[in-house]
C-alpha cells in the first residue's frame, strides 16, 4: 500500500489543529467544572474490589454489608461475578474484617483487594506524577534542542503534552475513574508518543540536507513529503503498540482496565499529533525564522 | 557458506537455550503481592513521644523489629523497606489470617512498671516509673519460680534506679504492664539490687513463652500510622495474573504475525529477535531478583509493542532503499544504519521520561518505570544490534537474494 497521490498533510493539518484546540477548551471546562473522578488512590477513603464463584444482586450486597459499621453509604458496582464497593470514609481493621466476613457470608469463596489511602499520601502522589511530568518534559525539551533543535523540542512538546491533556480531558468529559495507574499511563505516553514524532522529524532532518529550501513553500513540500514517506512507519509502529494495549484492556486484569484504556487512547491520539500537529508546527515556527535566514537576499 | 551455517548455529543454540531453560525461569520469577496475594502497609513513622527526634537510625531500627515481628508470625518472606526520611513498607505474601498479622505489626508492646500514684482507686496504677527501654533487650525468658511455675524473667539496664524504686515501694505494689493491659502486681518485698525482676501471673509453659517473646520483639521505637494499605485475596491475584499473561499472549502473537506478514523473511527474524528480547527480560527478572508486578507485567507487554518498532522502523527503510533501486545487501547496510539513529533517538527520549518516573515514583509507578527502562536498554541489543546483525548475516550468504523476500514487489522499484 503507497500512496500514490501525495496528501497535503500541511493544509489538512489546519482543520486539525481547529479539532485539537476544541477538544481542548471542552477538556478545560470539564476540568475546570467537574474535575476528575478520582479513585480512592487520590481521595481519602476504601476501596474493596471483591471477585465472586456466583453473581449477586445489589440489594443483597447492599443488605449483607449494613452491618459493618461505616456511617454512610457505599457506592456499589456490579460486574461479571465481580462487586466493586467503594467507601468515602477509610475502614479501619475491624470494619474491612466485617465486610469481608458479610460477603464470605454471600459466597464463600469470595476474594478481595482492599484499597486504603489516606488524602496526604494520595496528594503527594499527584504532586510528584506532576513533577515527574515537567521534569520529563524538560528532559526531552534538552534532548531533542542537542539532536536538532530548539524548533523541534517545542513542536515536540507541544505534541506530546496535547496528547497527555487529551488523555485527561477524555477522562474527564466521560468521568472515567483516575488511579495512579493513570499516572503511569499518561507517563507512558508522554514517553512513548514522543517516537513516533522524532520519526518524522529525523526524515525532514534528513531531507532538509539535500536541498536548499528557500521559500515557505519549498518547506512544506518537504514536510508534505517525509510525513508521507514516514507515514506506514507511523501507523505500523503505532499500531503494534496499539495492539499490546488493546489486548490488555480487552483480557487483561481487572485493576489495569483503567491504565489500558488510557493508553489506548493516549496511543491514537499519540499517532494522530506526531502526523498532523507536530510537523506542521514545526513547519509554523520555522516560517517565522525565514525573514532572519534571508535577511540581505537583495544583495545577491 | 560459513555464514550461513553460523547464522544457523546462532539461532539453533539460543533456540534451544531459550525452550529448556524457559519453564524453570518462569517459576523463579518473584510475583508481587498483587498477583500472588497479601497485603501491603505503608506507615508514616512518628515519635513516639511529641518533640523526639526521628532519625534514620531509628527508622531502620523500627523496620528491622517490624521485619523480626513478621518473622515471629511465620510469614514467608516478608519485605521491609523504609522510603524517604519517614515511612515503612511492609509487604507480606500469602497470610490467611491476615487480621491477627495486621494487629500483631502494629501493637506497641510497651512493658512499664508502674506504681499507684496519690488518687488512683486500688488496683490501678498510673505513675510510670519504668519503660520499655530500661529494660535490658531482648533478655525476657521463661524461668521457673520456687514452686516450678513458669514466670518470665526480665532484666533491667539500671540496677541502681531499679534498687531505688523497689526501695521507695518497699511495701507497697509495682504493677508490670504490657501496653495497657496489666500483667501482675506484685508487692515489693525487698530492695532488689541485682537489676532482675519476673513477672508471674498463673501462666502455663506456652503462654509464658509467648508473653516472652512479644516483650523481645520489643518496643517499636517509633510510633506508626497506616497511610496507605492494599490487601489482595490469593485468588483474585491469580486471576489477575492469568487475565494478564492472556492478554499479553494474544498481543504478542498477532504482533508477530503482523511482523511476518508484513516484512517475510526479515519479519520472520525480527519475531526470532522479539522471543530473545522477552526471554532476556525474564532472565534479567530471575537474576536480579525483581519483583513482577501487575503494572509490571502491563509494562512488559506494552514494552513488546514498542521493543518492534525498532524492527518496523529498520525494515521500512530497507525497503526504501531497495524501492530506489539499491542492491539489496547496500539497502540492508544503509537501512540499518540509518535507522539505527532513528531508533537511538527515540528509545532515549523514552528512557528519560522512565528514568524521571524511577527518581520519583513510589511502589508500583517505580516498578513500572523499572521494567519499562530495562526492557528498552534490552531492546537496543535484541532488536537493535542483533536483529541487524542476523540479518547482514543472512544477506551476505546469498540466501536473501530477491527483493521478494522482503516484501518488496519488482514493480515498486526504480531505476537508480
Amino acid at each position: 500500500m503507497r500512496f500514490k497521490k501525495e496528501l497535503d498533510f500541511v493544509h489538512l493539518s489546519k482543520f486539525f489543529y481547529v479539532f485539537s484546540i476544541v477538544l481542548t477548551i471542552m477538556g478545560l471546562v470539564f476540568l475546570a467544572f467537574l474535575g476528575l473522578n478520582y479513585s480512592v488512590d487520590f481521595k481519602a477513603g476504601s476501596n474493596v474490589d471483591t471477585a465472586l464463584s456466583k453473581n449477586v444482586t445489589v440489594e443483597e450486597v447492599r443488605s449483607a454489608i449494613g452491618g459493618v459499621g461505616v456511617p454512610h453509604e457505599p457506592s456499589i458496582t456490579m460486574g461479571e461475578k465481580r462487586i466493586n464497593i467503594r467507601y468515602e470514609q477509610e475502614l479501619n481493621d475491624n470494619q474491612s474484617e466485617a465486610l469481608k466476613a458479610a460477603i464470605t457470608k454471600l459466597d464463600d469463596k469470595a476474594s478481595f483487594e482492599i484499597n486504603t489511602v489516606d488524602t496526604e499520601m494520595a496528594k503527594e502522589l499527584a504532586k510528584n506524577a506532576i513533577y515527574a511530568v515537567l521534569i520529563s518534559c524538560l528532559g526531552i525539551i534538552v534532548y531533542v534542542s542537542i539532536r536538532f533543535e530548539w524548533r523541534f523540542a517545542v513542536a515536540a512538546i507541544v505534541a506530546l503534552m496535547h496528547d497527555a491533556f487529551m488523555v485527561v480531558a477524555i477522562f474527564s468529559i466521560f468521568r472515567l475513574e483516575v488511579d495512579l495507574t493513570f499516572i503511569i499511563a499518561v507517563l507512558t505516553i508522554i514517553g512513548y508518543s514522543i517516537n513516533d514524532t522524532i520519526v518524522i522529524f529525523d526524515r525532514i532532518r534528513e531531507n532538509l540536507r539535500f536541498g536548499k529550501q528557500k521559500t515557505y513553500e519549498d518547506l512544506k513540500v518537504l514536510v508534505n513529503k517525509s510525513v508521507s514517506q514516514t507515514l506506514l512507519r507511523s501507523i505500523y509502529t503505532a499500531f503494534t503498540v496499539f495492539i499490546a494495549a488493546f489486548f490488555l484492556l480487552v483480557l487483561g486484569g481487572e485493576s489495569i482496565k483503567m491504565f489500558s484504556l488510557a493508553m489506548v487512547i493516549g496511543l491514537l491520539f499519540g499517532a494522530y499529533s506526531s502526523i498532523f500537529i507536530a510537523s506542521p508546527l514545526w513547519l509554523l515556527l520555522k516560517k517565522r525564522q525565514k525573514p532572519a535566514v534571508n535577511n540581505n537576499p537583495a544583495k545577491v | 557458506m560459513k555464514r550461513l551455517l553460523s547464522f544457523i548455529v546462532t539461532v539453533a543454540v539460543l533456540t534451544g537455550v531459550m525452550v529448556f531453560s524457559t519453564p524453570g525461569l518462569l517459576d523463579k520469577v518473584r510475583l508481587g503481592l498483587d498477583l500472588k496475594g497479601g497485603f501491603e502497609i505503608l506507615y508514616q513513622a512518628e515519635p513516639m513521644e511529641t518533640g523526639g527526634a526521628l532519625t534514620h537510625s531509628s527508622l531502620q531500627k523500627t523496620a528491622e523489629s517490624l521485619e523480626k515481628r513478621a518473622n515471629a508470625l511465620g510469614t514467608s518472606e516478608p519485605e521491609v523497606t523504609t522510603e524517604g526520611t519517614d515511612r515503612i513498607r511492609l509487604k507480606i505474601a500469602g497470610v490467611t489470617n491476615e487480621a491477627e498479622v495486621r494487629k500483631k505489626m502494629k501493637e506497641p508492646a510497651v512493658l512499664t512498671f508502674r506504681s499507684a500514684a496519690e488518687g488512683d482507686a486500688a488496683g490501678t496504677y498510673s505513675k510510670i516509673e519504668l519503660v520499655g527501654s530500661d529494660f535490658v533487650e531482648g533478655a525476657a525468658e521463661v524461668e521457673r519460680d520456687n514452686l516450678n511455675q513458669p514466670v518470665i524473667g526480665i532484666k533491667i539496664k539500671d540496677k541502681d534506679k531499679f534498687a531505688e524504686i523497689t526501695k521507695r515501694l518497699l511495701g507497697r505494689d509495682l504493677a508490670i504492664y504490657l501496653d495497657d493491659r496489666l500483667l501482675s502486681n506484685p508487692e515489693v518485698r525487698a530492695e532488689l539490687t541485682d537489676g532482675a525482676a519476673s513477672i508471674s501471673g498463673g501462666y502455663t509453659l506456652e503462654t509464658a513463652r509467648e508473653l516472652a517473646d512479644t516483650i523481645n520483639l520489643g518496643a517499636l521505637p517509633l510510633k506508626l500510622t497506616e497511610k496507605y494499605s492494599q490487601s489482595v485475596g490469593a485468588t483474585l491475584g491469580k486471576q489477575s495474573l492469568d487475565q494478564t499473561l492472556l492478554a499479553g499472549l494474544v498481543g504478542s502473537v498477532i504482533i508477530l504475525l503482523f511482523m511476518i506478514g508484513m516484512y517475510r523473511s526479515p519479519g520472520l527474524l525480527a519475531s526470532f529477535a522479539l522471543i530473545l528480547h522477552t526471554w532476556l527480560l525474564i532472565l534479567v527478572f530471575v537474576i536480579a531478583d525483581f519483583t513482577l508486578t501487575l503494572p509490571g507485567i502491563a509494562a512488559f507487554i506494552l514494552g513488546i509493542g514498542m521493543a518492534v518498532d525498532a524492527n518496523i522502523i529498520t525494515n521500512e527503510r530497507i525497503r526504501e532503499e531497495m524501492r530506489s533501486g539499491k542492491s539489496i545487501l547496500s539497502s540492508v547496510k544503509s537501512g540499518n544504519k540509518i535507522s539505527f539513529r532513528t531508533v537511538m533517538d527515540s528509545n532515549i527520549t523514552t528512557i528519560i521520561v522512565a528514568s524521571v518516573m524511577f527518581a520519583f515514583g513510589t511502589g508500583a509507578v517505580k516498578g513500572f518505570a523499572l521494567v519499562l527502562i530495562v526492557e528498552i536498554v534490552l531492546s537496543i541489543a535484541t532488536n537493535l544490534y542483533f536483529s541487524h546483525w542476523l540479518l547482514t548475516l543472512l544477506v551476505k550468504s546469498g540466501k536473501l537474494s530477491t527483493p521478494k523476500h522482503f516484501g518488496v514487489k519488482e514493480s515498486e522499484i526504480r531505476a537508480l
